[in-house]
C-alpha cells in the first residue's frame, strides 16, 4: 500500500509539472514582482533602487491616477446597470420562445449573443466606421454631423454604448441559464392559484433570479473595471484623457515613459481594487449556497 | 384574462424583433459595406445597399498586404493555446482530483488564486519575464501565458470529483498507469465539456487582443484582432477593405460559435461556475 501510495504522489508530480511550471513563471512569479517592483525605481526592463513606499506616495499626489480611476468608474457606472438590466431583458424575452415557438428562441438567442464572440478590433472598427463624422450612418439616420469620440462629454458614453453591444450577449446567459433554473412546478402552482402575468414575476421568477442578478452584476463590475482595448483603441484615451482608463495609464507608464517601478505600483492599486471586489462575490455566492 | 395574454404576447414579440434587429444592423452594415466599390463609402449619398455588388474589397484584403499573415499567425497560436491548454489542465485536474499526494489542497488553493488576481495587472512583470527569456514577438511568447487556465482545471476538476472512484480504482488494480487511466477511462466520459472548454479556450485565444498587443511589435507577428487596429495604416481610409478584413477575421469565431452553440453556452457557464 505504501508503495502505491509514493507511485501516486509521483505520477501525481509528473502529471501537475507542465500546469506548475507554467504557473509559477507566468503567475506566481509576476504576482510578486508586481508587488516587489512597486517599490523600486525600475525601467521596463532593468531594476534599479530600491525605494520603499515612494511609489505610492507619488501614486496617491497623482492627479492622473486619480482621474484615470474616475474614468474607469465612469465608464463602470455607465456600463454595469445597463448591460445588467438589458441582459435580463433579452433573457426574458428570449425565454418567451417556448414549445412549437423554440426555434425562434434559439435565433433570438444567437443574434443576441453573436457580437460577443467579435474579436475586441471588430467590434472597434465597426463602430469607428458607423459613427464617421461626415459618412457614417448614425450620424447620418440623426441628422447631425458629431465627431463622437473627439466630443468631451460623448466619447465615454458611445464607448460604453458600444460595449453594451458587444458583450450584453454574455450577461442574457447568465439570466437564461438562471430562468432556466427555476422549476416548472412552481409555474403551474402559481397558475392554479390564479397568478399570471406580472404577479408571476414578481413572485416567482424575480425571487429565484435575484441571487443571479447579484452574481451578474459582480462579475460586470469587475470585468468593466479592466476595460482597456475598447477606449484604446476608439478614443486612445482621448479627448483630453476623459477616457484614460487606469489599465491604459498604468500601461502608459511602463511601456511608453519604461516606469516600470510606478506601472507597477498603479497595478497594485488596481488589484486591490478587483481582487476586493472579487471577494465580495465570492462572499455573496457562498451565502446564496 | 385570455385578451391580456395575447396583448402581452404581441409587445413581446415586437420588442424581441426591434432588439434583433439593433443587434445584428451593425454586423449586417459593415457586410454591406465590404461588398462595395471603395468609392461607393465615401459616397456623399448613403445607400443602404451597394449600388454595384463586388467582392473587390476581399480580394484586396487577401491578395497583398498583412492580413492572410495575420490570420494564419492566429490560426496557429489559437490552435496551439488549445491543444497545450487542453493538455496540461486535464493532467493537473485529474491530479487534482483522484491522486492522492501531500499537499493537494494546498497547491489546488494557490492555482484557484488565480482567478483573483487580474491578469491585466501583472502585464509589467510578465512583459520583463518574456523578455528576459527571449521571448518577444514569438509564437512561443504569445502562446504560453495563455495555456494557464485555473478556470479550465477547476471545471474539469469538478467534473472528475463527480465520477465513481470505482471506476479508476479498478483500471488501476489492473496496473495501469494514471495517464493511462486519464486517456481510456475518464477522456471518453468527459467528451462533452473537454470539448466545450476547447470551444470557448479557441474563441478566447483567437480574440485575445491584450497579450498580444503587449508582446508583438513586428507586423508579421500580429494576431489578427491585433493587425485590424494597424489597418489604417495599411490601408489608408478604405472602408471597403477595412470592413472586409473586420469580418474575415471574425468570421472563424463566428463560425465556431454558431456550429457549436451549445458547446460554447456550456463552456461559458461551466467556467462562470454556474453550470457543472
Amino acid at each position: 500500500m505504501k508503495a502505491t501510495r509514493r507511485s501516486e504522489a509521483l505520477s501525481a508530480a509528473l502529471l501537475l509539472l507542465p500546469f506548475m511550471a507554467a504557473f509559477v513563471l507566468f503567475f506566481l512569479l509576476p504576482a510578486f514582482q508586481t508587488l516587489y517592483l512597486s517599490l523600486t525605481e525600475s525601467s521596463l526592463t532593468r531594476t534599479s533602487a530600491f525605494v520603499g513606499l515612494a511609489n505610492y506616495d507619488t501614486l496617491v499626489h497623482d492627479p492622473a491616477f486619480w482621474s484615470s480611476l474616475g474614468n474607469t468608474f465612469y465608464f463602470s457606472v455607465l456600463t454595469v446597470i445597463p448591460l445588467t438590466a438589458l441582459g435580463l431583458a433579452m433573457a426574458l424575452l428570449v425565454d418567451r420562445f417556448t414549445g412549437d415557438r423554440q426555434r425562434a428562441g434559439t435565433w433570438l438567442q444567437s443574434v443576441f449573443f453573436l457580437p460577443y464572440v467579435l474579436p475586441i478590433s471588430v467590434m472597434t472598427l465597426i463602430a469607428d466606421w458607423m459613427l464617421q463624422p461626415s459618412s457614417g450612418i448614425v450620424n447620418h439616420l440623426l441628422g447631425v454631423q458629431r465627431a463622437w469620440f473627439s466630443d468631451v462629454h460623448w466619447a465615454m458614453p458611445v464607448v460604453a454604448i458600444a460595449t453594451v453591444w458587444w458583450t450584453v450577449g454574455f450577461n442574457m446567459l447568465i439570466f437564461l441559464a438562471g430562468l432556466r433554473n427555476i422549476p416548472r412546478e412552481q409555474y403551474e402552482a402559481a397558475a392554479l392559484d390564479g397568478a399570471r402575468g406580472f404577479a408571476v414575476f414578481r413572485h416567482i421568477t424575480w425571487p429565484a433570479l435575484l441571487p443571479v442578478t447579484v452574481t451578474a452584476l459582480v462579475l460586470q463590475l469587475i470585468a468593466s473595471l479592466k476595460v482597456f482595448g475598447q477606449t484604446y483603441i476608439m478614443t486612445t484615451g482621448g479627448p483630453f484623457n476623459t477616457t484614460r482608463v487606469t489599465l491604459h495609464y498604468m500601461y502608459e507608464t511602463a511601456f511608453t515613459q519604461s516606469d516600470a517601478g510606478y506601472a507597477a505600483a498603479v497595478a497594485m492599486a488596481f488589484m486591490f481594487v478587483v481582487v476586493a471586489l472579487g471577494l465580495l462575490q465570492a462572499l455573496l455566492l457562498r451565502k446564496r449556497k | 384574462m385570455k385578451h391580456t395574454q395575447l396583448h402581452w404576447t404581441v409587445i413581446a414579440i415586437a420588442a424581441a424583433l426591434s432588439l434583433a434587429m439593433l443587434w445584428v444592423a451593425p454586423l449586417l452594415w459593415a457586410l454591406s459595406t465590404s461588398l462595395r466599390p471603395e468609392y461607393e463609402t465615401i459616397s456623399p449619398v448613403l445607400h443602404y445597399l451597394p449600388r454595384r455588388w463586388t467582392v473587390e474589397a476581399y480580394a484586396k484584403v487577401l491578395g497583398a498586404g498583412n492580413v492572410p499573415r495575420w490570420l494564419f499567425n492566429s490560426a496557429l497560436v489559437a490552435l496551439a493555446v488549445t491543444v497545450a491548454t487542453m493538455a496540461i489542465s486535464l493532467m493537473a485536474a485529474f491530479a487534482f482530483s483522484q491522486l492522492r499526494f501531500r499537499g493537494r489542497n494546498l497547491l489546488f488553493l494557490l492555482s484557484m488564486l488565480a482567478l483573483l488576481l487580474p491578469f491585466e495587472a501583472l502585464l509589467v512583470p510578465l512583459f520583463r519575464t518574456m523578455n528576459g527569456l527571449g521571448l518577444i514577438n514569438t509564437y512561443a511568447g504569445i502562446v504560453l501565458p495563455q495555456v494557464v487556465s485555473p478556470v479550465v482545471i477547476y471545471v474539469f476538476r469538478q467534473f472528475f470529483d463527480a465520477v465513481p472512484h470505482d471506476f479508476r480504482d479498478a483500471a488501476l488494480l489492473d496496473g495501469a498507469s494514471p495517464l493511462r487511466v486519464l486517456w481510456s477511462v475518464y477522456l471518453p466520459m468527459s467528451g462533452n465539456i473537454v470539448w466545450a472548454m476547447a470551444i470557448v479556450t479557441f474563441i478566447g485565444a483567437w480574440n485575445n487582443f491584450l497579450w498580444p498587443f503587449i508582446i508583438v511589435t513586428s507586423n508579421d507577428m500580429m494576431t489578427i484582432p491585433l493587425g485590424l487596429t494597424q489597418t489604417y495604416d495599411a490601408f489608408g481610409v478604405r472602408y471597403a477593405q477595412l470592413m472586409a478584413a473586420a469580418l474575415l477575421g471574425a468570421f472563424p469565431v463566428a463560425l465556431a460559435y454558431i456550429v457549436f452553440q451549445r458547446r460554447v453556452t456550456q463552456g461559458l457557464l461551466a467556467a462562470t461556475g454556474l453550470k457543472g
